[in-house]
C-alpha cells in the first residue's frame, strides 16, 4: 500500500467517523423537534436559528457537570462502560458504502472505510458487541436498578439478534454476497431487495429498534419500573454518551437498512442522470456529481429512517416486558425461518421461471 | 521484521497476557472480560491467516453470544464476598495436577505435529475466504457437515425441553 492510498483511507475514515458524530448530534436536536410537532409545541428555538446550537449547549452542559463515581462501584468498569457503548456504536460505519466512486486524476476512490468481503458479518459482530457497554456499566454501577436494567438489555439484544440474523439470511442467499458494497450494486436503478423481501424487512426493522433500545422496545431504561434503567447512576458526560451512542446506532441502523433492503445510492433513472451529466461536464467531473447525488439520496433514505424512529418514539407505547419476549421468540423466528423457506424455494424454482419467460 | 511478523508478536504477546490474566484475576467479571478480549486477539490471528470468515463467527459466536451469557451468570451470583473457604489447599492441588497434565498433553501432541513446509507457488492464500470455505463445506465435507448440524439440532430440542414447564409446576 503506497503512502497516497493510506492517506486517501484515512481520510475517507475520517470524514465516514466526523459525518456519523455529526449526524448523531443533530439527531438529538431532531428528535425533539419531531416531538414537539408530534405534541404541538415547538420543541427546542433559544439556542441559535431554530434552536440549532442546541446539542452544542447540551454538550457544554454535559461537560461541564460534576463528574460523579459512586463510593461503591467498580471505578475502572464504570468509566469502561460508557466508553465501550461508544466505541461499538461507532466500529460498524467503517463497511457502509456511502456511495459509489470518486474519481480523482484518474483514481477511483470508493466512497467506503473499507470494503470487506464478510461486510454484513462484521456489522453483525459489532451489532452482538454492543450489549457489553450497557452491561459492564450496569454491573460496575453497583445499584440493583442498573442491573436489572443492564440484564433486561442483554436478554433482549441476545434474543432480537436471532431473528435478524436469520432475516438476513434470506437477504444473502438472494445476493449470494456478504460484501454491503456488492449488495448495493446488484440493486442497481430501482431493483431494490424490499420488492424481494417484504417479510425480511419488517423482521429487520422490528430487529433493530429492539437492538438499538428504542421505544417501543425501551424496557432497559423503564422509568416506571426501574428509575433510570442501566444509567441510574451515570451523570455528567458519561451519561452523554450512553445516549449519543443511542443516537449514534440509530444512524448507523437506518444506514444498514437503507443499504440492505432500499438500494442505498441507487435511483430509478440513475442511468440516464449519469449520461447526461457526462456528457455535458466531462467524464470525471460528470462521474464525481452524479456520485454525489447517489450519496445525497442514500442519506436522504437513512435520514428518512432516522425520522421513522422517532415518529414510532412518539407514537407507540412501550411492550411489556412477557410481549417483548413472546414477540422475539415466538413470532419473529418462526416468521423469519418461513422467509428463508419461501426465499431459498423463490430462488431454486421461481427465478428461472420467470428468467425464462422474460427473455 | 515485517510488519506481519511484528503484528503477529504483538498479537500473541496480548493474547497471552490476557488468557494469563483470565486465570490471575481475583474478580470473576474482570476474568470474564479479559476472555472476551483473548477472543479478540484470536480472531486477530484469524484475519492475519486470511481467514476472515472465521474471525468475524469468532467474535459473533465466542464473544457476541456465550460471553454475553457468562456475564450473565456471573452478575446474577453475589460475588462480594469472598468464597475463600471453597479454595482449600486440596481443590488448589487438584487443579494444578489437571492444569499440569493438559500441558503436558498439548505440549506432546505440539513436539509431535510434523508441520507441512511453506510452499509459496502452490499455497493459494484464498482458502480462508467465504466462498472456498462454502464449496469446501458443501462439497467435500457435506456429510459431517450435515451430521454435526443434527447434533445440534438435537441439543437444541433437549434444551428446549428442559426448559419446558412441567405440567402443574408453579408459574412464578
Amino acid at each position: 500500500m503506497t503512502l497516497v492510498e493510506f492517506l486517501v483511507k484515512t481520510a475517507t475514515i475520517v470524514a465516514v467517523f466526523g459525518l456519523t458524530l455529526v449526524i448523531a448530534m443533530y439527531s438529538t436536536w431532531a428528535e425533539r423537534k419531531v416531538a414537539g410537532f408530534i405534541q404541538d409545541r415547538s420543541g427546542p428555538n433559544r439556542a441559535g436559528w431554530g434552536g440549532l446550537l442546541q446539542p452544542l449547549a447540551d454538550a457544554g452542559k454535559m461537560f461541564f457537570k460534576e463528574d460523579f463515581i459512586p463510593a461503591l462501584a467498580n471505578k475502572w468498569l464504570f468509566i469502561a462502560g460508557p466508553s465501550l457503548a461508544m466505541l461499538t456504536a461507532l466500529l460498524a460505519s467503517a463497511v457502509i458504502p456511502f456511495g459509489s466512486t470518486f474519481r480523482i486524476a484518474g483514481h477511483e476512490v470508493p466512497l467506503q472505510g473499507v470494503e470487506s468481503n464478510i461486510g454484513i458479518l462484521y456489522v453483525f459482530g459489532v451489532v452482538a458487541l454492543g450489549v457489553y457497554g450497557i452491561m459492564v456499566g450496569g454491573w460496575a454501577s453497583n445499584n440493583k436498578f442498573s442491573l436489572l436494567g443492564a440484564i433486561r438489555a442483554a436478554s433482549q439484544n441476545i434474543s432480537y439478534e436471532v431473528a435478524m440474523g436469520l432475516s438476513l439470511i434470506a437477504i444473502l442467499m438472494m445476493s449470494s454476497s456478504l460484501s454491503l458494497g456488492e449488495i448495493v450494486a446488484q440493486q442497481h436503478g430501482m431493483n431494490w431487495n424490499i420488492f424481494y423481501q417484504p417479510l425480511g424487512f419488517i423482521i429487520f426493522i422490528t430487529c433493530s429498534f429492539a437492538e438499538c433500545n428504542r421505544v417501543p422496545f425501551d424496557l432497559p431504561e423503564c422509568e416506571t419500573e426501574l428509575v433510570g434503567g442501566y444509567h441510574t447512576e451515570y451523570g455528567s458526560m458519561k451519561l452523554g454518551f450512553y445516549l449519543f451512542a443511542e443516537y449514534i446506532n440509530m444512524f448507523i441502523s437506518s444506514a444498514i437498512i437503507s443499504v440492505l433492503y432500499f438500494g442505498g445510492y441507487n435511483y430509478p433513472g440513475m442511468d440516464f442522470v449519469y449520461e447526461q451529466l457526462v456528457k455535458s461536464l466531462g467524464t470525471e467531473v460528470g462521474h464525481n456529481v452524479a456520485t454525489l447525488i447517489g450519496t445525497a439520496v442514500f442519506f436522504g433514505k437513512a435520514l428518512f429512517f432516522v425520522f421513522f424512529y422517532m415518529w414510532v418514539r412518539w407514537t407507540i407505547p412501550r411492550f411489556r416486558y412477557d410481549q417483548l419476549m413472546n414477540l422475539g421468540w415466538k413470532k419473529l423466528i418462526p416468521l423469519a425461518i418461513f422467509n428463508i423457506i419461501i426465499t431459498g424455494a423463490a430462488v431454486l424454482f421461481l427465478k428461472p421461471v420467470i428468467t425464462a419467460w422474460l427473455n | 521484521m515485517n510488519s506481519a511478523v511484528s503484528f503477529f508478536y504483538f498479537l500473541s504477546f496480548l493474547t497471552i497476557l490476557s488468557a494469563v490474566m483470565v486465570v490471575v484475576s481475583r474478580n470473576p467479571i474482570h476474568s470474564v472480560l479479559y476472555l472476551i478480549l483473548t477472543f479478540f486477539t484470536l480472531s486477530g490471528h484469524y484475519i492475519l491467516l486470511n481467514a476472515q470468515f472465521l474471525a468475524a463467527v469468532n467474535i459473533i459466536v465466542y464473544a457476541g453470544a456465550i460471553m454475553v451469557l457468562f456475564l450473565f451468570v456471573i452478575m446474577f451470583l453475589n460475588m462480594k464476598q469472598d468464597h475463600e473457604e471453597s479454595k482449600t489447599n486440596l481443590t488448589k492441588i487438584a487443579a494444578t495436577i489437571v492444569g499440569g497434565t493438559v500441558f503436558v498433553i498439548l505440549f506432546g501432541a505440539y513436539r509431535k505435529t510434523a508441520i507441512e513446509p511453506f510452499n509459496p507457488q502452490t499455497y493459494d492464500s484464498q482458502i480462508g475466504m467465504i466462498e472456498s470455505l462454502g464449496h469446501m463445506l458443501f462439497r467435500d465435507y457435506l456429510l459431517p457437515f450435515e451430521l454435526a448440524s443434527i447434533l445440534l439440532l438435537v441439543a437444541m430440542v433437549g434444551a428446549v425441553l428442559l426448559g419446558k414447564r412441567e405440567i402443574g409446576e408453579r408459574h412464578f
